[in-house]
């Protein structure tokens, strides 16, 4: 796959495409370990500097210590063929950011939403963001303590879920877990698109 | 900047050292690309092995060059040079105005889900990892 700067003909991409998937969910639910267990290599991290009023920098008159925040994002990569490339990004904060967020979520694919059932309400502020967007999602109880003790079909009437949306238990410091949600998500979200085309003709 | 298997040192000194102030001197103060949008998943290349003797590039533009003789996303190229995303795009900007990078822009899907050939080749691909 090494190509020399003479075998690469000028001007033709042979490129892959990426696609996306969104990691969410409430904080130190196990966005990153999700991320880390599905990922080739250890998650990367990368940074966006917002201004206060979080609409990406517009002004750099001098002023450049004051108002700035910076949001981290982790994600990794799963090269799945010559042509397609998958990056899984872990959202930041659920309660902020919301620009970013909407800069993740433009163009992706799906997103996993992760619960942990001793606190699940928070994973509220994720459900209604992919729900407003029309984002597919499958919800994932993470196996913490106590998470096996609960049916999933009560987890799924709690969060008042759309009785089409999936509700799986994961451990995400697994891989072959973590790779199940993936591909259970990746179905509804071709489900989903069935069902809106249909609905359109 | 990676997130595991780091020490904890080396995980937080350079958000100390402040990804603030830095990539302005890099891009010089521009807060835009000259030229495209670059997504966190636009997939760039390399278009030459070695741009070390142009001249009115910045080292970073080198480091994103040497980063880019494999396929690297924005998101990578700004985790492995430990840059804001938005330093990193204009550095590319600079780079596809000299042809020095190609850029694949993700597949398009504001539109709507992709195909199902897509959706199949994935889960397929995850299968057998
Ligand atoms: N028991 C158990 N622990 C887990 C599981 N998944 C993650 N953890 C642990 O939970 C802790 C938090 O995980 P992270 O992956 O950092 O969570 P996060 O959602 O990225 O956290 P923030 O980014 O801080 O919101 C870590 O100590 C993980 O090892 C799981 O399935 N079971
Ligand atoms: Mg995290």
């Amino acid at each position: 796959m090494d190509f020399g700067p003479s075998e690469r003909p000028a001007g033709v991409a042979p490129l892959p495409t990426a696609i996306k998937i969104l990691i969410a969910g409430g904080f130190g639910v196990g966005k990153t370990t999700m991320v880390g267990a599905v990922s080739e290599t250890r998650p990367l991290r990368t940074e966006e500097v917002l201004t206060e009023t979080g609409v990406g920098i517009d002004d750099l008159s001098g002023v450049e210590e004051k108002g700035t925040t910076t949001v981290a994002m982790d994600f990794g990569r799963i090269t799945i063929s010559d042509d397609l490339v998958l990056y899984v990004f872990g959202t930041p904060g659920q309660d902020r950011f919301w620009f970013v967020w909407d800069e993740l979520a433009l163009g992706a694919i799906g997103a996993v939403v992760l619960a942990d059932t001793r606190r699940l309400a928070d994973c509220f502020p994720s459900i209604d963001y992919f729900e407003g967007r029309g984002t597919p999602f499958v919800v994932a109880v993470n196996c913490f303590e106590g998470a096996r003790q609960h049916r999933l079909d009560e987890v799924q009437a709690a969060l008042n879920l759309d009785p089409g949306v999936p509700v799986v238990l994961c451990d995400a410091r697994q891989r072959e877990s973590s790779k199940e949600v993936l591909i259970t998500l990746l179905e509804h979200a071709m489900k989903t698109r069935e069902a809106r085309r249909r609905a359109v003709d | 900047m990676t997130v595991q298997g780091d020490s904890a040192e080396q995980e937080w000194v350079d958000d100390h050292a402040g990804p603030v102030v830095r990539p302005y001197a890099v891009t010089r103060g521009r807060a835009r690309p000259v030229t495209g949008t670059f997504d966190l998943i636009s997939l760039v290349m390399a278009t030459r092995a070695d741009v070390a003797s142009e001249s009115g590039l910045g080292p970073e533009h080198v480091a994103i060059v040497g980063l880019c003789q494999r396929m690297q996303s924005v998101a990578e190229i700004a985790a492995h040079l430990d840059l804001p995303v938005g330093t990193v795009r204009v550095l590319l900007g600079d780079l596809v105005a000299r042809n020095l990078v190609q850029v694949r822009e993700p597949r398009a899907t504001t539109a709507g889900l992709p195909d199902d050939s897509v959706f199949e080749a994935v889960i397929n691909g995850l299968r057998a990892l």
